[in-house]
């Protein structure tokens, strides 16, 4: 909700200029636009890949890590008991080339970066290294598909519930500007500093283990009932305690930017205006505040859309919630870049693309901007 | 000057600043205190020194003053040793017998109110001698009289005698654990041990001229010292006490390096324009591409986890974040102010420009953003340590809460584990960002009066 303020500034630019003709303005600003949202994704994931191996630092884990690994396997199986020093030593050599082979170490770092850069530039997430899916699989589109739907139904669940429940109580304080609940609100706000795996802490220890009412963690009972009914409602009672930290740990912040961000749009010269006219409060708050704030509304509710994709990584783990940000976190745990890789990248494009259109939607919904117009 | 008495005195209008600011300032004095008394060196040896430096404490044992707040008492540990003879809990007694042969007697005497009985009573023997080991028995007197043989035994250089884990012993007292046996009291139907003054006596005899034997009863009860132990038997007191300065440190070095980078940053690219604005701008949606907490997450651990590289690279990826833009706007309507025009009117250098002219003007601007964002700091060591990445040696709270977390304290119900840690966290918090909000209030003019 930091954003708040920034989307406001970034919305101002207010363009008035005649140009040639609408059509090469608006297809020139988005070719240029697109060209510059593109190099910016390819530094943006270049720069992820060369972290996520470290420049070349992680190899030399990996490396060792297959040595090992390989070595105890080969000693330890029966059927090499025969075998000469030298056979044994040639077969795990031969292994641990193979196995170098398959993860692709044999190839120079800066092949394989640029290797991992095409493939994610054209969405081939390819084949992790050492994670697999729940169901055994190895390609990453899998692994990350497996996971989405529980990070989205928690974040989803929180985040619209903050959205929506944020706004329209914050135009309900903005409207009773100085009262008990707006006077609350500002004084609670600072709570948001605690971040939401911490709440998630304290409703563990109220709700789980004090009160024995709701789960400690997890998705769903353990076994799964196998009734359809009874799964969503243990699902349910599993999202209760996560959902509710999320939404603890930014509610009285979010409200309290919202409602500053509405009050000083009421402050404006044609909110007086309207109310001189004698407007109804209703219209007044349709016509004169939302309106004008909706470009900063929108905004905010793409960002969140596209926040939703990375998961919250912490609190995942403190609720032992099985979505992306738990895969994420063992994806690093595991030295697995392409895991790594996928994941930002789809998280690049969700970004870039959204950015793209919202200077479109801008245009749409505020005359006074126009798409490729400069300041 | 007078400006800042205003602000001064604005300040003291809000109560959240006043709390915010004290909290800050205990904070500030402990770390102070904890720093000079406890040396950086020490602080890791009690931290990470192993069985030699815990041995005599109880593991998993909640605070002692949880007492307070129970109507059933759990005993608290102690500790004496035979060597510091005082009279009264220590009585040591040496008495040579025929030159060679010697006796050394020792009492341990302690009063025993608690309605639990403790987790184990533990005798770390130490004996000098060259060929013959001396002989201790050793008895255990009830506060009603009773005398129970625990054990007689011959005594190597160092022994350890665990109560509850002689099985002898537990025959003896009838195959109940020792330590129920030995507190038990014998006319009570309810299995409550029997409250008093309880004795340990060992008597000893050493057949060499010389020899000595030196002995240190350990009494692990229930609940331990001010903050509990951990489960290496560690005394949480240490990591709680040490984890603020570590925590202060952290917090306000990320928040300062932040804001200022971002600030010189801000204003180079609005002063000088061009290219380099635009560099600047660049690198910031760069920026806004890269997975933060991942990259934090694989800087901890492929390369390193120590608290100071994971300070660097927070505050290398939080300069070119949304703060710049905000700067940057700013910066851009002072650069065409009066004053800065007289400046290059005079001729004075870009450096001159930026660093005296602009930057200055931006500070009260700076100071409400830069402690409200120390609080996002604090609590990133420790999510960090949540998801075990914390610092190796160093004590810190959030390394406490994930130890609590990996050995499920709210599962087992070792609630002080987890709430010592986050109360403090918690405060810690709270305390900036209560007056992070007050100041941006007082500085921020959008925001007087709303």
């Amino acid at each position: 909700m930091t954003t708040v303020t920034e989307a406001q500034q970034a919305s101002q630019p207010v363009i008035k200029k005649k140009s040639t003709s609408t059509f090469m303005r608006v297809v020139q600003y988005s070719l240029i636009r697109l060209l510059t949202l593109f190099v910016t994704i390819v530094i943006g994931i270049y720069l992820t890949i060369m972290i996520a191996n470290m420049g070349g630092y992680v190899d030399e884990i990996m490396r060792s890590e297959i040595r090992e690994r390989v070595t105890v396997q080969v000693a330890m199986n029966p059927a090499n008991k025969n075998l000469s020093q030298e056979a044994r030593n040639n077969l795990v050599m031969s292994e641990i080339a193979q196995e170098e082979k398959r993860i692709g170490l044999d190839q120079p770092i800066a092949v394989r970066t640029f290797r991992y850069l095409s493939n994610a530039l054209v969405l081939d997430l390819g084949r992790a290294v050492n994670m697999t899916s729940d169901s055994g699989s190895k390609t990453v589109r899998l692994i990350i598909l497996e996971r989405l739907p529980s990070t989205l139904l928690l974040m989803g669940t929180s985040n619209l519930f903050l959205f929506f429940f944020g706004i329209f109580f914050a135009l309900s304080l903005s409207r009773n500007y100085g009262n008990f609940w707006d006077k609350l609100v500002v004084a609670l706000s600072p709570t948001s500093a605690v971040p939401p795996w911490f709440y998630g802490i304290f409703l563990i220890l109220i709700f789980a283990a004090i009160f024995k009412v709701l789960p400690f963690g997890g998705m769903v009972d353990a076994p799964p009932p196998d009734n359809r009914f009874e799964y969503s409602l243990s699902v349910l009672k599993h999202l209760i305690l996560p959902g509710s930290s999320l939404v603890l740990a930014s509610f009285f912040l979010s409200i309290f930017n919202w409602r500053t961000f509405f009050l000083i749009y009421s402050s404006e010269d044609y909110v007086d205006m309207a109310k001189a006219k004698g407007l109804a409060a209703r219209d007044i708050e349709r016509s004169y505040i939302l309106r004008p704030t909706l470009p900063t509304i929108i905004t905010n509710f793409a960002l969140l859309l596209i926040g939703l994709w990375t998961g919250a990584i912490i609190t995942e783990t403190v609720f032992l919630w099985p979505g992306l940000g738990r895969t994420i976190f063992r994806a690093i745990g595991l030295y697995d870049t392409p895991v790594i890789v996928g994941t930002t990248i789809i998280y690049a494009y969700l970004l870039a693309i959204t950015v793209f259109l919202l200077d479109f939607v801008y245009a749409l919904v505020d005359p006074r901007v126009k798409v490729g117009g400069s300041n | 000057m007078s400006s800042f008495k205003r602000n001064l005195q604005e300040i003291l209008k809000y109560p959240s600043a006043i709390a915010g600011s004290l909290i800050i300032l205990a904070l500030v004095i402990v770390a102070g205190i904890v720093i000079t008394t406890i040396p950086y060196s020490e602080a890791i040896r009690l931290w990470r020194g192993g069985e030699d430096v815990w041995y005599a404490n109880p593991q998993y044992a909640p605070p002692a003053w949880i007492n307070y707040f129970r109507s059933e008492k759990l005993p608290v540990s102690f500790a004496l040793d035979s060597f510091e003879s005082d009279g009264e809990q220590v009585v040591t007694t040496f008495e040579d017998v025929d030159g060679t042969t010697s006796r050394t007697n020792i009492t341990y005497t302690f009063d025993f109110q608690a309605d639990v009985v403790p987790q184990e009573i533990s005798l770390y023997f130490d004996a000098t001698y060259e060929s013959k080991q001396p002989f201790a028995s050793i008895l255990w007197v009830t506060p009603d009289g009773r005398e129970i043989r625990i054990g007689d035994f011959g005594v190597d250089k160092q022994r350890t005698y665990r109560l509850s884990q002689d099985e002898k012993l537990k025959r003896r007292l009838g195959g109940v654990p020792p330590m129920d046996g030995l507190f038990a009291d014998p006319n009570s139907e309810s299995g409550k041990p029997l409250k008093g003054t309880y004795q340990l006596l060992i008597e000893s005899v050493a057949f060499e001229p010389g020899s000595t034997l030196h002995a240190e009863f350990v009494f692990f009860g229930q609940v331990y010292g001010l903050a509990g132990t951990d489960h290496q038997r560690r005394d949480l007191t240490l990591p709680l006490l040490y984890g603020v300065p570590i925590a202060l440190a952290f917090g306000l070095l990320a928040a300062l390096g932040t804001s200022i980078m971002t600030m010189i940053i801000a204003a180079i690219g609005a002063w000088y324009g061009g290219w380099v604005d635009e560099l600047i701008q660049r690198i910031t949606e760069v920026n806004l591409v890269l997975p933060f907490l991942s990259i934090l997450i694989m800087v901890g651990t492929f390369y390193s986890r120590s608290i100071w590289t994971i300070l660097g690279v927070t505050v290398l990826l939080s300069i070119f974040t949304g703060g710049i833009k905000g700067f940057r706007a700013i910066f851009l309507q002072v650069k065409e102010s009066a004053y800065i025009e007289a400046a290059r009117a005079y001729g004075s250098s870009d450096t001159r420009v930026i660093f005296k002219y602009l930057i200055p003007r931006m500070i009260p601007l700076l100071i409400p953003g830069l402690v409200s964002s120390v609080p996002a700091f604090v609590f990133l060591e420790a999510s960090l340590a949540i998801l075990g990445l914390g610092d190796p040696v160093l004590p810190t709270w959030g390394k406490i809460i994930n130890d609590a977390q990996t050995n499920a304290a709210l599962y087992k119900g070792l609630y002080y584990w987890v709430l010592e840690p986050a109360v403090l966290l918690m405060i810690t918090g709270l305390g900036f960002a209560m007056l992070g909000f007050a100041l941006d209030r007082i500085f921020n003019p959008r925001l007087r009066g709303i």
